[in-house]
Formats: structure tokens, C-alpha cells, sequence
């Protein structure tokens, strides 16, 4: 299976002017490559949530995209600070997000969860004080 | 219910018009929470709302939803308008209430989505 880097973006701590920039990128180079409607959106819904997540929870970080005949898959990778109770995290609902965060929308405590609704296979990498690192795959 | 029905209900006024108004529209979601959006929305949903910054069109452009209202008279900022053209998504404004639309297109046929279990 020879997978192939198809984007690669630097993201911003707080970019909230350019949040979703790359996952709508994505989602072009997607359809262009004649990947199905249905795979698409599920595929871009998890790149927008880590994209989110870097930009609100993160010191900054990165979103790369490869491409399988097989398999799409992102790899969100951040400097930090990790999630201190990943179990806690997990729950629909629980979110760490401020007032601020909250009012632009987000912070609803679904990102994790939707990630792994929307994805075939999520790999979770963090700890307190450490990077994280979340890779998630959408089987084509 | 198809969406040129939906204009006199709510009282629309026209921000961006990319579709036809004859679009058919089969389910609406009322929600401030975009994560929820994202978790629960389904293609051919109109998406009502109170937020208005870009993330709603970008949250739609990745959900595939075609139509967003923006409720109680909420005038969206000019770069929210600007990328819902350039990603071509139609937007709406009503004067009426989050509530109050809700109610009349729910009366009108209108259905809620399939929620998914958490």
C-alpha cells in the first residue's frame, strides 16, 4: 500500500480568521481527485474538528493529509500541552473551551467524539505536558 | 418543502442567492453549537442559527448543508457574507426568532433530522 502526502499545513495557535482553511482545501483536492461525496464529508468533518482543536487547545501545530489506494488519512500534530484526562475527554459533552470559545460556537465537548464517529480507526497519542498526536483514517 | 416556501414564511430577506429557490429542502436544524452541527447535520438540512461568524460557513461548507437562516435579525459581518460566495452557500435572513421559526416551519412540514446516538 503506497501512500502518498497530498497536503501539508502549519496551523495557528487562536487562527480563528483561517480556522478551516485547510479542511476546505482538503475537501477541493478531494473532489478533484474523484473521491466519493459521502467519503469526502466524512473525511473533512474530522480534519475541521482537529483543525479546530489545534487552534483552540494547542500551542499550534500541523495537519497532514495522505492518500491510499486503500485509505485517506489525516495526522494532526501539535507542540502541546496535551490532554491532561484523555477518558474524560472522550465524553460527548466534556470540554475544557472558555466562554469565548463558546460563543464562536465551539467548545461543546463533541470534537473527540465526532472524530471517532466519522472515522474507520482513530490512534490518540497525548499526555499531560506532552504533544498530541491524533491520526484518523477514513477507509475508501 | 421547497425553499421558495420557506421565503414568506420567515419573512427572508436574500444575503447570498447561489441555488434556485425551487431547491427542495427535506429537514432544518435550529443550533448555535456548530460541533453539534457537525455531529448531527445531514446533506438537504437548512441550518438555522444565531451565530454569525465564518466558522457557520465553514462548518456547512464541510457538512454539505446548501442554506443557512440566520435568525432575529442578525446581520452577518461582510467576510462571513464574502466566503459564504466564494464556497457558494445561500444565506438568509429573518427577523423572527429562533423559536418562532422553528415553530412555523415545523407547522409548515418541515421535519427534524435523524439524530444519531451518542
Amino acid at each position: 500500500m503506497q501512500e502518498k502526502l497530498i497536503l501539508e499545513n502549519k496551523i495557528e495557535r487562536g487562527d480563528f480568521a483561517r480556522g478551516g482553511e485547510t479542511s476546505s482545501n482538503l475537501k477541493e483536492l478531494l473532489r478533484k481527485l474523484g473521491i466519493p461525496s459521502d467519503k469526502n464529508r466524512r473525511i473533512t468533518i474530522v480534519a475541521y474538528e482537529l483543525e479546530m482543536n489545534i487552534i483552540i487547545h494547542s500551542y499550534g501545530g500541523e495537519i497532514k493529509v495522505y492518500i491510499s489506494s486503500e485509505q485517506i488519512k489525516v495526522v494532526a500534530a501539535d507542540s502541546g500541552p496535551g490532554i491532561e484526562d484523555l477518558e474524560k475527554a472522550l465524553q460527548p459533552g466534556f470540554s475544557t473551551a472558555d466562554d469565548e470559545i463558546r460563543d464562536m460556537g465551539f467548545g461543546a465537548g463533541m470534537g473527540l467524539n465526532n472524530i471517532q464517529h466519522y472515522s474507520d480507526d482513530v490512534e490518540i497519542e497525548t499526555g499531560p505536558g506532552q504533544p498530541t498526536k491524533i491520526t484518523a483514517i477514513v477507509n475508501l | 418543502m421547497k425553499f421558495a416556501e420557506i421565503i414568506p414564511l420567515l419573512q427572508l430577506e436574500p444575503l447570498v442567492v447561489i441555488d434556485d429557490p425551487d431547491y427542495e429542502i427535506e429537514t432544518a436544524c435550529g443550533c448555535d453549537l456548530m460541533s453539534d452541527v457537525l455531529a448531527f447535520s445531514q446533506e438537504k438540512t437548512l441550518l438555522l442559527t444565531g451565530l454569525t461568524n465564518p466558522q457557520v460557513i465553514r462548518t456547512a461548507e464541510m457538512t454539505d448543508i446548501r442554506f443557512i437562516i440566520f435568525v432575529r435579525g442578525k446581520r452577518p459581518q461582510e467576510e462571513t457574507i464574502a466566503l459564504a460566495r466564494e464556497k457558494g452557500i445561500n444565506l438568509y435572513m429573518s427577523p423572527k426568532p429562533m423559536f418562532e421559526c422553528c415553530g412555523l416551519l415545523y407547522k409548515a412540514g418541515l421535519n427534524s433530522e435523524n439524530i444519531r446516538q451518542i
